[in-house]
């Protein structure tokens, strides 16, 4: 349980997968102008996430590492994870279009994002057992979709500022606040050592 | 060579079984798409404004394949002869489409009310609401600073003399400037509708007067000229029943502060 918790704890807030691991900045940057999409960005991401390292873990445990591939990684997992999102977004719309209409616009998005192929990756690194890697993919997710949100709130208040210099307006800004806003999770390294440790 | 092939025909198996499996699957789960939404979809005016209160004219356009009962008129953008060709292509009666417009319920011009602080850096409505209730005397009034200025996709909405005007002939009824408005005085109207009340404070009376000259006070003596009952003073302010008015305008004579106003009937709507 103490593990459970230390991953999950590690992942959402001192190895947030945006603001520390910088792993899926394109949808961060992307798709946070608006709240309501950022939040279905990130559920979309946290669900991929799941399915992937599911599928991608015993792909590695059975078929790259007895055959003393493990250097295939990278593309056999892209592979996998591409065609297993594609499967889920045809499942969607054909069995749950309620569920296809608020995370169906994103599944294309991620398909191949870094983060999705990052948590897959981390947890075979880590050498976590299943049950640890699926906490962990969950784990990350939630920390996604946190960054997601509190980013898409900083976001919509930058639009109503209209205080901004010219010449750091849209993009620039964004960035700056990007930057501060992960300084500010620096804040959480050692908090889960120092609960648990 | 081992060493090479090896990982290539493993590679060239997870990959030939995730093909077949969606290949499986795309036939399986074949959604067929309604050759009458593209047609349907070809006829909106495309201006994704939202006003049929689906997500755009693609989402509009995509729920008469599950519903084809459903109204053909809720487009005003579009209007008439949209409703008229939505309704050829699924083969049904075309109704009428209410004509709308936009209209402004406030009448506090730099003349009869006034701002009660400086407030140069704020440069939005929503930010100025924000900021203890704008800068105006009225915190139920126009901000004047043109949210809904900026929203409009047809140039139809100006600030003129501290107050919001639109344009009705200009305005296409899309109801975009409603949803942005922090004090919500931008109501869509009939464009048949005349006579309305200007006015959204509900402070008392003598608040209301004190602050603003155009302000509704709540009197009721609207209320009881109106012959056809169509007018109601409910928390301090008229609210015309914009169905039973007859555009008579016999309450606009009787309000002592020049609350309702009558607008001026269009030449002819193109």
């Amino acid at each position: 349980m103490t593990q459970i918790m230390i991953i999950i704890l590690t992942f959402v807030l001192t190895n947030n997968c945006i603001l520390s691991q910088f792993l899926g900045i394109c949808p961060f940057l992307g798709v946070s102008k608006k709240l309501d999409s950022a939040v279905g960005m990130g559920a979309a991401v946290t669900f991929v996430m799941l399915l992937a390292t599911a599928v991608t873990w015993p792909i590695q445990k059975f078929i790259l590492e007895p055959y003393n591939i493990g250097y295939l990684q990278t593309v056999v997992y892209i592979l996998v994870i591409a065609s297993l999102v594609q499967l889920v977004e045809m499942t969607l719309k054909k069995y749950m279009p309620p569920l296809y209409k608020s995370l169906g616009v994103f599944l294309p998005l991620i398909t191949t994002n870094c983060a999705v192929l990052g948590v897959a990756i981390s947890v075979i690194d880590n050498g976590y057992n299943y049950g640890e890697s699926i906490v962990c993919a969950i784990g990350t997710g939630i920390g996604f979709l946190l960054a997601m949100v509190l980013f898409a709130g900083l976001r919509e208040k930058l639009e109503d500022c209209k205080g901004i210099p010219e010449c750091f307006k849209g993009i620039p800004i964004t960035l700056v606040t990007a930057a501060i806003l992960s300084m500010s999770f620096m804040a959480f390294s050692g908090v889960v050592d120092g609960i648990f440790g | 060579m081992g060493t090479v092939v090896l990982p290539a025909i493993i590679v060239a198996v997870i990959g030939l079984i995730a093909g077949i499996i969606l290949t499986i699957a795309s036939k399986l789960m074949f959604v067929p798409v309604d050759e009458k939404v593209a047609a349907i979809r070809e006829v909106l005016p495309g201006a994704n404004c939202g006003a049929c209160g689906f997500a755009g004219c693609d989402d509009y356009a995509a729920a008469f394949a599950d519903d084809p009962d459903m109204s053909t008129t809720l487009c005003p953008v579009g209007g008439s002869t949209c409703a008229t060709q939505i309704a050829g292509i699924l083969g049904v009666e075309a109704g009428d489409v209410e004509e709308k417009v936009a209209m402004v319920m406030c009448n506090g011009n730099y003349g009869v009310t006034k701002q009660i602080m400086e407030a140069s850096r704020i440069h939005t409505c929503k930010a100025a609401k924000q900021f203890y209730g704008g800068m105006w005397a009225c915190p139920h009034g126009c901000l004047a600073l043109g949210d809904c200025v900026r929203q409009c996709n047809y140039d139809a909405i100006r600030i003129e003399n501290g107050v919001a005007k639109i344009d009705r002939i200009k305005c296409v009824g899309c109801g975009a400037c409603t949803k942005v408005c922090p004090n919500n005085i931008i109501s869509m109207v009939n464009i048949k509708n005349l006579v309305f009340v200007a006015c959204k404070s509900v402070a008392k009376g003598a608040v209301t007067r004190k602050i603003c000259e155009n302000g509704c006070i709540g009197c009721g003596k609207c209320q009881k000229a109106c012959k056809f009952d169509a007018i109601k003073v409910n928390n301090n302010v008229a609210e015309i029943d914009l169905a039973a008015c007859k555009n008579c305008g016999l309450c606009v004579k009787e309000c002592p502060t020049g609350a309702i106003i009558k607008r001026t009937k269009l030449p002819k709507q193109a």
